[in-house]
């Protein structure tokens, strides 16, 4: 994707991979990589490997690990959206495969959190081997915002 | 075994072994079927690389998907006539509570199977099967030998 030219962006985009994937074993067991950012977009890359693959005729990645990757994308862009940190959890994600995946390729999901509220944020999110306008699957989810323990103000909540 | 022979071997035997080794994510994530009173139940081992949030702890929201939809598909080939792997359309997980880092579970029911698609409905808990910790709605496409 996106190259990177500014060595601050690649120093950020290390950061970022410290906390969505480093700071999750789950995300690391997936070898995820953070791809691109903005405020409020994020994607990351699922890397093909075998031993992520679901049907062995096709040599197709399981649905799981792309729900995985969708799930973890979503809750990335939520957290781009926050003036500060804070916990959030997945209240409902749905996803549609749109055409089916191809085997040796990896797989990127951006995420566009499009709305945040106090306490609920929204995301529409697409898996792609790397052709945006032709994605894999299509995705939409909600997130809770959990209140920040130190501070019951809600200025850590842009709009 | 090639997976169609996994399929044919499962209808045979009731017995999920085969099936889980020839599908190479259902290995890496522990998950795996098992008979219990006629009915299909779908269980995810824990593992520490399951784990979404090390601070609650609690497991990532994408590894129960992955166990509802697994068992949607293990209840699919116990129930179907075909050996092809039934293709998702979709799937929508709803997380009712966090997931501890335990066992996972899983219990699916055909809202409507027909010949081309069905609609399944998971239910994925814990300690009690009665107290969900996610609830999935998956459609899946019923691919002709």
């Amino acid at each position: 994707m996106a190259e990177s030219f500014l060595p601050q962006k690649d120093e950020i985009r290390r950061r970022l991979e410290g906390r969505y994937v480093g700071a999750v074993p789950h995300n690391q067991a997936l070898g995820l990589r953070v791809v691109d950012y903005r405020p409020e977009h994020l994607s990351l890359a699922l890397p093909y490997r075998a031993d992520l693959v679901g049907n062995p005729e096709t040599e197709v990645l399981h649905g799981g690990c792309i729900t995985s990757l969708i799930d973890a994308t979503c809750g990335g862009a939520v957290i781009m959206s926050l003036a500060a940190p804070r916990r959030i959890a997945t209240l409902d994600l749905r996803i549609d495969y749109v055409r089916p995946a191809l085997p040796h390729q990896e797989v990127i999901c951006g995420a566009h959190c499009y709305k945040v509220t106090r306490h609920v944020a929204f995301v529409r999110a697409k898996a792609h081997h790397g052709d945006k306008a032709n994605p894999i699957a299509t995705a939409s989810g909600t997130f809770v915002i959990f209140p920040d323990e130190g501070r019951r103000t809600e200025d850590g909540v842009p709009k | 075994m090639r997976l169609r022979d996994a399929v044919v071997d499962l209808r045979q035997t009731g017995d999920f072994t085969s099936l889980q080794e020839a599908i190479p994510y259902a290995r890496f994530m522990g998950i795996s079927g098992e008979l219990v009173d006629d009915e299909v139940i779908g269980r995810m081992r824990y593992s520490d690389h399951l784990v979404g949030n090390a601070n609650v702890p609690a497991l990532h929201g994408g590894t129960l998907g992955a166990l509802m939809e697994s068992t949607a598909i293990f209840k699919l080939l116990w129930h179907g006539e075909t050996t092809a792997i039934p293709k998702t359309i979709n799937i929508t997980v709803e997380y009712l509570r966090g997931a501890r880092p335990q066992d996972v579970f899983a219990r699916a029911e055909f809202t409507r199977r027909g010949r081309r698609v069905a609609n399944v409905r998971v239910f994925a808990y814990q300690d009690d099967p009665d107290c969900p910790i996610a609830v999935a709605t998956a459609h899946f496409l019923l691919v002709q030998d």
